[in-house]
């Protein structure tokens, strides 16, 4: 075999640089963006934003009780604040603020969790947001959206803009690759079809299911691939003929397994259409490792989704 | 007196839209502003009463404060509550929502017979205040340690549209066991927010106990100066000084005023007694405090 015809590793992406791009778009077209954070400013990569907008990045400090609250009084306001820190900490330190002061006062806040779940692979669970799903999807008129790549990360920003509700972003620093289709919003997007079982992804997960559908398919099973970028509200149609017409789902995120993604189809399907699952995910609190070896550690990887597709279709 | 009564006779005080009382002198004014908190004590008084529910201690501390903003210090326009200029005005402590609903509906945001649905089963007028529902409510407020940051998300806000409006919010002293407000004191001062007012209701009592009793909050005064705050010490219940202070701009930090209040204020049964957190009176005990609050 030479060199040129060996499969490439394709170029992957931290979509926290989208994201920051964007921002910066989007506040150049738009006065009313504001960026809110706490102490982040590096870890949000908001040094561009705030060179450019020093007035209009607001960063209260380690504090993200009062940043999440500062971000309501904006939008009281009249700005569309973007507020930017680590998913754990604004999900996790934060969270009445954003069930009380954003959600149930309806304003006009975009939430940001950036470097979601075992994204600091080493620092260890006190870092990890894996709970963010569960924590949020419990939130009444929360919008949850997960970009998977770059170009669903701008897309879904450029929609969020216009959106006049609350919007929770998760923003991956775990390189991915591009997965390609638009981010619509509430709509699931298909990236493969497939007749024989549904890998449904969100986030970091969904490059790894299309990864799976290609070992599947040297097996003869088709696969078909479900980018789930909105987690709440979902697609229930999508998810319905999926059902329907494959009879098997898995689902796959870098979440815990209790109250996200997969919860969220299986609460959907085990009352309108019960089909056999697999809900792939963090089962307990992460040992030490990096990112890369911990979503190995829990099979959150293409061998391990095409086992648990296998282990159904049996 | 009927509600609807009530709300005629708070019409009849001449308070309407946008500083309604700019043209009184000072005497005139005082006299104005204590009817208008007499009508709100008895308002909230027979709201409670009639939901069997509220929290008519607090009501009745914060009932000259709420007087004194509503019908001396806030420009606000009831036929338009979005408007984008209007002063913005924070209940921190949404437990004494019966106090600003019947402030709400003395200036025309809502309608006074609406006060009889408080607590009813679907009625907009929540035991906690949602601004969705309401008119007038700039946030759902109830879980304490929220209302301050929330202003101070305002008068960012306000900073940094150049607009000249102002940002009020109203603090138990009891939520101020919160770590949230001092996170949210810290930034204001930090960054000389001097459009913020805050006014704590510094009745002394929370719900179980006294506050020095259960959490000490003083040096109070100092805490506020140590975060940069402009802080001033006063009768919570003298209109006079409420309004001086209240319609007085800072200069260079946000201001505090630590209003001393006594929780069941006007009422000699429920004055400082730490049960009249959320007892509710019975028919008795209502016309004996309206009796004392009768003119």
């Amino acid at each position: 075999m030479n060199v040129e015809a060996m499969p490439q590793s394709p170029e992957t992406f931290d979509c926290r640089i989208a994201f920051a791009e964007q921002l910066t778009a989007l506040a150049r077209a738009d006065r009313r963006i504001v960026a809110v954070c706490n102490d982040s400013v590096g870890s949000s990569n908001l040094v561009g934003f705030v060179k450019e907008f020093p007035d209009r990045l607001i960063n209260v400090g380690i504090a993200e009780q009062t940043m999440v609250g500062v971000a309501a009084g904006l939008a009281n306001g009249g700005f569309i604040p973007f507020v930017c820190g680590a998913s754990p900490f604004l999900t996790g330190r934060a969270l009445e603020q954003i069930k009380a002061d954003i959600a149930y006062n309806h304003y006009h806040v975009v939430l940001c969790g950036m470097s979601p779940g075992m994204a600091y692979g080493e620092l260890g669970p006190t870092h990890h947001s894996i709970e963010d799903l569960a924590w949020l999807r419990a939130i009444a008129d929360l919008t949850i959206v997960v970009p998977a790549d770059p170009a669903e990360t701008k897309s879904a920003m450029q929609w969020a803009v216009g959106a006049n509700r609350p919007i929770f972003l998760r923003i991956g620093r775990y390189k991915v690759p591009a997965v390609g289709g638009a981010f619509e919003a509430g709509k699931i997007g298909t990236l493969r079809n497939g007749k024989d079982i549904t890998l449904a992804a969100t986030g970091t997960l969904v490059s790894r299911a299309l990864e799976a559908a290609n070992l599947l398919k040297r097996r003869g099973i088709e696969a078909r691939v479900l980018n789930v970028s909105t987690i709440k509200p979902l697609d229930e149609e999508t998810l319905l003929k999926a059902a329907r017409e494959t009879g098997r789902i898995v689902t796959a995120e870098e979440a815990v397994v209790h109250g996200g993604l997969g919860s969220a189809v299986a609460e959907l399907l085990s009352q309108r259409h019960p089909v056999p699952m697999r809900i792939l995910g963090v089962p307990e609190f992460a040992p030490t490792g990096s990112t890369s070896f911990l979503l190995d550690h829990f099979g959150l990887n293409a061998a391990g989704l095409a086992a648990a597709a296998l282990e159904l279709i049996g | 007196m009927s509600l609807l009564e009530l709300s005629n006779e708070a019409k009849a005080l001449g308070v309407g839209v946008l500083s309604p009382l700019g043209a009184f002198t000072p005497g005139e004014r005082v006299a104005k502003l204590l009817e208008a908190a007499r009508l709100l004590r008895i308002s909230a008084i027979k709201t409670i009463a009639a939901a069997g529910m509220g929290h008519v201690g607090g009501d009745l501390s914060v009932s000259d404060i709420l007087a004194t903003l509503f019908f001396g210090v806030l420009h606000l326009d009831p036929k338009n509550p979005a408007w984008p200029e209007r002063d913005r005005f924070i209940l921190s402590k949404g437990h004494c929502a019966a106090a600003l609903y019947s402030a709400l509906a003395m200036r025309g945001f809502i309608a006074a017979d609406a006060l009889s649905t408080f607590m009813a089963p679907l009625s907009a007028l929540n035991g906690h205040p949602n601004r969705r529902k309401v008119p007038g409510v700039e946030a759902n407020t109830g879980p304490l340690g929220h209302g301050l940051p929330i202003a101070v998300g305002c008068a960012i806000a306000a900073r940094l549209a150049k607009a000249d409006w102002r940002t009020f919010v109203v603090l138990g002293d009891g939520e101020l066991q919160e770590g949230s407000n001092w996170e949210a004191a810290m930034a204001a001062g930090h960054r000389g927010l001097a459009n913020l007012t805050a006014i704590v209701d510094r009745n002394r009592l929370q719900q179980g106990a006294r506050t020095e009793d259960t959490n000490r909050l003083e040096p109070l005064a100092d805490k506020w100066r140590a975060f940069g705050w402009e802080v001033a010490e006063q009768d919570g219940h003298d209109i006079a000084g409420l309004f001086d202070f209240l319609s007085t701009r800072g200069t260079d930090r946000p201001r505090c005023l630590i209003a001393r209040t006594i929780k069941g204020k006007g009422v000699s049964f429920m004055e400082d007694k730490v049960e009249w957190h959320h007892k509710v009176p019975n028919a008795q005990q209502v016309a004996d405090a309206l009796q004392e609050l009768a003119r």
